[in-house]
């Protein structure tokens, strides 16, 4: 039984694109909303952040790529989590990201993508109602 | 004298009886309106606010100090802006075939984006490159890459700008070498490099190296050129990326100046003469949305920096107070839903630019919030500044707005905002320091997070995104980068691994190492190592070893 | 995971079950106390290492820093990073894993954050706990570093063998930080970014203080300089850690402050215990609330009605 349980949320940039203004944004808007976020800054590949999400026992890995590189990184990031057994933690993603790769990305495990312009209201209800608690 | 009492008091009646018997009928949308840097806006300017403004000293006319009204004595009689779209992506022979067509719609500069790999120094087959090769841009790896790119493009009649950073030495390098091997020689060569690391460290994020060396690869730069290239630009001091990682317009225009200071300052203390350099130096901004704030923007960067040449860094050249700059329209306001409106916002943010006097202009694509953008959007961006340069007869008359009592208001309040902020940037001691400590960072995120806010709050309206929405399936055609092009990337790169002289690279690298130790120029080194096929990523690990990496201060 | 399973993960080092550990402790879960009762006996074999000093002083730079350097000797490592909770919204941004990034995939080298959860003293009321958990799962050193809000951030010194107080040259107000209590607990200085202006007197300044400062022990604190970007002085750095640890053994302080550490511990649970059970039999109950409205009409003092109540808990325990 929890008496204090916080949401402990990873928020990382794959791939090498240094636009994290979003992902800035959204963890600010994260912590306002009394949740723990631990920011890993730029260049992470998929098992650093899976590394992190272990160590820091979080219960939600965000994730933003405006490079394009969604289609490799992510699903890769989905593969390390099951292999370490850890797959129960809540995955989404955000960026520039086509209808057709969300389909995509949903099937292997991602949760929730969320496109630019979702109200920052938006990805903390999602993660209030969906982590498991 | 008369007259100002005159007005003064008409519109203190104005004031107390017309308005304010409206106002309490009809009261106004809101109680207090403001331009996105928060600068307070009045119902209406008048005589009034312009009074103190002295017209030689603050507007002049265009092609002179202060360069308020424009960098050429013609502007947009003589020639129009340079119609300039940012494109490149996936494999050098690809880029190639769109500069080519391009270049036959009638655009006359080419401008190239390089994949991130490239942008931070890492071959095609490096782990980290994993994904990203030819997502945002080209994939270069060698000169050999470089020949293709531009293969049948003749180099001595285009200019080129190069969006790189970090490794805009090394990118350099490859572009003499491939102008050489078609007979043009350095001299000749017309174009940019972007070249602004610091901004890269608030904004861009494509940083290899600390501070220190990064300034030094740049000031290498900026001498080499001086004596070899007097028609290249040697850096493109970028407001553009700040802007988009969200600081407001005031913002933009103070870090981008202040990044310009420190920029010139290293050059004079590395023995530059400042008017030996001062002249190649460009600016790159962003055109947001806010329509009057934007052109006052451009106005009040250009006279800022015309001061700051002269009474700072006492240039006797008055070209050496020019601020020519390159104008592309925010990224940041395209919205994913929707998406033809974005032609509209784009139509719009391009004529701000043009009334605001801009040398180069890049139109973004309807669909970029979505992917990179097709072929027609493209074109359809490209065809939007035509129909500005030669339906509206906006180029016409140099200034339009010059004289408009609010025009001329705002843009006395951006320079003064702008001027505060750097003046705090000074306290700190200059850009490099201020960016040490995650100011500059801190008070870009701070801007974003608000303008956030407010669009989450509906106190500011993004049409179809928080008001006038509709339910939508996206059926839009976008343009994809097929993956296997990152597999052909890695093949030819080690097939061209293994056909090169090994000896002659590893000795071309070991002098690289040398110099770098040294306060010798890398220039000439560079441009040797390129020449015998060292690749980008073995002449930037050899630089990292000396050099070290940049690691980003927390700033959250 | 259930408690049992958790237990064995911790013991044979895997990060999972240590990562889980740590998180029931933070959040208070009623299981803590059980598992770490069993985890006990397994612990106090890791050195523990504070690493406090104002903000901007380098200490993220440096923990990783020392990290490597105790990695090449073949240590393994534990890091708990410590960061300021919101007041208002309870929430936390902790970004010290930016500048950990080099031993993100070293499985030998395990980071995690903490917020501090609206705790003042530099630490999370949980850091003690979590820095058991850490020591149970077998690492060799345990880094802890803590806010670094400039507040006085002595509870450090409670759970560390070593504490490390860093600083860097020119900043006017390091004297100040100092002179809040921060120089009492150094067992080492370290002044970081010695690259800078100022470094060397930033040393002899510090000297100075040492010179005047009343002291019982015989171990004087020693100045190291460092630069966190290029590494250097860190190699000596360790070598100094390491000799305090051999002071603190064969002077006999460690087994001293073991004692006291126990003492203290076991009068503190006591005492939480105690309170809780007190609280808990008379909490709600007519007699308390009636004994609080007279003490509150001045009828009594909350002296006397103190003395009458626990020595009446005290006869019921007796029965």
């Amino acid at each position: 039984m929890s008496s204090s349980k916080k949401i402990r949320v990873l928020v990382a940039k794959p791939g090498l694109d240094g636009h994290d203004r979003g992902a800035k944004v959204v963890a600010r808007a994260l912590r306002d909303a009394g949740m723990e976020v631990i920011y890993t800054g730029l260049r992470q590949t998929p098992e650093m952040i899976v590394e992190a999400a272990i160590q820091e026992d979080v219960d939600v890995i965000g994730m933003s790529i405006l490079s394009g590189a969604h289609m490799a990184l992510f699903p890769k990031v989905m593969e390390l989590l099951k292999a370490e057994d850890a797959d129960d933690i809540l995955v989404v993603g955000g960026g520039i990201i086509p209808e057709d790769d969300i389909t995509e990305l949903k099937k292997c495990g991602i949760n929730e993508i969320f496109g630019p312009g979702t109200p920052l209201e938006d990805i903390v209800k999602y993660i209030r109602e969906n982590v498991n608690a | 004298m008369n007259e100002k009492k005159e007005i003064k008091d008409a519109l203190k009646d104005w004031e107390n009886t017309t308005l304010s018997e409206t106002i309490t009928k009809y009261p106004e949308r809101k109680e207090e309106f403001y331009t996105i840097s928060e600068i307070p806006l009045k119902q209406i300017y008048t005589p009034l606010d312009i009074k103190e403004k002295d017209y030689m000293a603050d507007l002049g006319f265009p092609g002179e100090f202060p360069f308020t009204r424009g960098v050429q004595p013609t502007m947009y009689r003589g020639r129009f802006w340079t119609m300039r779209q940012y494109s490149g992506f996936a494999t050098a022979k690809e880029s190639n075939q769109r500069f080519r067509f391009l270049l036959d719609q009638g655009q006359t500069g080419l401008s190239v984006a390089f994949d991130l790999p490239t942008q931070i120094g890492y071959d095609s087959d490096h782990l980290l490159s994993q994904g990203e090769v030819g997502k945002v841009g080209v994939a270069i790896d060698s000169l050999a890459d470089m020949e293709v790119l531009f293969d049948r493009i003749p180099l001595d009649k285009v200019s080129t700008s190069m969006t790189i950073n970090a490794p805009a030495a090394i990118l350099l390098a490859m572009y003499i070498a491939v102008a050489e091997k078609q007979g043009v020689s350095m001299d000749k060569l017309r174009g940019t490099i972007q070249n602004d690391i610091l901004k890269e460290y608030v904004a861009r994020g494509t940083y290899i190296f600390p501070p220190g060396p990064s300034m030094r690869l740049i000031t290498d730069t900026f001498k080499f050129c001086s004596e070899n290239m007097p028609r290249w630009n040697t850096i493109s001091i970028s407001g553009y990326h700040i802007r988009e990682a969200g600081s407001t317009a005031v913002q933009e225009v103070a870090f981008t100046l202040a990044d310009g200071i420190a920029y010139v300052q290293a050059a004079i203390d590395a023995g530059l003469d400042v008017d030996s350099f001062a002249s190649r130096l460009s600016f790159f901004f962003g055109s947001h949305s806010d329509f009057f704030e934007e052109i006052a923007k451009f106005r009040a960067a250009r006279r800022l920096w015309a001061r700051i040449m002269k009474e700072r860094f006492h240039a006797k050249d008055e070209q050496s107070c020019r601020m020519r700059f390159h104008t592309q329209t925010a990224g940041c306001t395209l919205t994913s839903q929707q998406p033809d409106n974005n032609v509209v916002r784009v139509t719009l943010q391009a004529l701000q630019a043009v009334l605001g006097g801009t040398q180069s202009l890049h139109t973004n694509s309807r669909d970029e919030a979505l992917s990179l953008p097709t072929r027609e959007s493209v074109q359809i961006a490209l065809r939007t500044q035509q129909i500005i340069a030669f339906e509206t007869g906006a180029g016409d008359t140099i200034d339009p707005l010059a004289g408009s009592y609010f025009i001329e208001t705002l843009t006395d309040e951006i320079e003064q905002r702008a001027m505060e902020y750097i003046e705090q940037i000074d306290s700190m001691g200059g850009a490099p320091a201020a960016i040490e400590k995650g100011f500059i960072q801190r008070e870009i995120h701070e801007s974003a997070y608000a303008f956030q806010r407010a669009v989450d709050e509906e106190s500011r309206i993004v049409v179809g995104v928080n008001r006038f929405k509709v339910d939508e399936e996206q059926e839009f055609d976008y343009l994809r980068i097929d993956p296997a092009s990152e597999t052909s990337q890695i093949t030819q790169l080690l097939y061209m691994k293994g056909s090169r002289e090994i000896t002659d690279v590893v000795e071309a690298l070991h002098r690289i190492k040398k110099v770098a130790e040294s306060d010798a120029n890398l220039m000439p080194a560079l441009i040797d190592a390129v020449k015998v096929y060292a690749t980008l990523g073995e002449i930037c690990q050899v630089l990292r070893d000396v050099f070290g990496e940049y690691r980003a201060p927390d700033i959250l | 995971m259930s408690e049992d399973k958790l237990i064995e993960g911790v013991l044979s080092g895997k990060r999972r079950a240590l990562a889980r550990l740590i998180s029931l402790i933070e959040d208070e879960d009623s299981s803590v106390s059980r598992i770490l009762a069993k985890l006990y006996r397994h612990t106090g074999k890791a050195h523990i290492i504070g690493v406090t000093g104002p903000p901007g002083s380098g200490k993220s730079t440096l923990v990783t820093r020392l990290t490597t350097e105790l990695r090449s000797r073949g240590l393994t490592i534990g890091i708990i990073c410590v960061d300021p909770s919101s007041p208002f919204t309870g929430g936390a941004l902790l970004g010290d894993r930016i500048r950990m990034q080099e031993h993100a995939l070293d499985k030998e080298v395990f980071v995690r954050s903490m917020g501090t959860r609206g705790h003042l003293g530099g630490l999370a009321r949980s850091t003690s706990d979590a820095v058991r958990a850490v020591d149970a799962a077998g690492k060799d050193i345990v880094l802890v570093e803590t806010v670094g809000a400039g507040q006085s951030e002595v509870e450090v010194v409670e759970i560390a063998h070593t504490v490390l107080v860093t600083d860097v040259p020119g900043s006017g107000d390091d004297i100040q930080a100092i002179k809040a209590g921060i120089m009492e607990i150094a067992d080492i200085f370290v002044v970081n970014k010695a690259d800078l202006p100022g470094a060397d007197k930033k040393v002899t300044e510090i000297n100075a203080m040492l010179d005047i400062a009343p002291t019982s022990d015989k171990w004087r604190p020693p100045v190291m300089k460092t630069n966190g970007r290029t590494g250097e002085g860190i190699s000596e750095l360790v070598d100094e850690i390491q000799e305090h640890m051999a002071y603190l053994k064969s002077s006999g302080v460690l087994e001293h402050k073991g004692l006291q550490r126990s003492k203290d511990e076991l009068e503190q649970i006591m005492e939480y215990k105690l309170t809780r059970e007190l609280m808990t039999k008379l909490q709600g109950t007519p007699e308390f609330d009636q004994a609080i409205k007279r003490i509150a009409r001045r009828d009594v003092d909350p002296y006397t009605i103190a003395e009458r109540l626990i020595t009446k808990f005290l006869a019921s325990c007796r029965e």
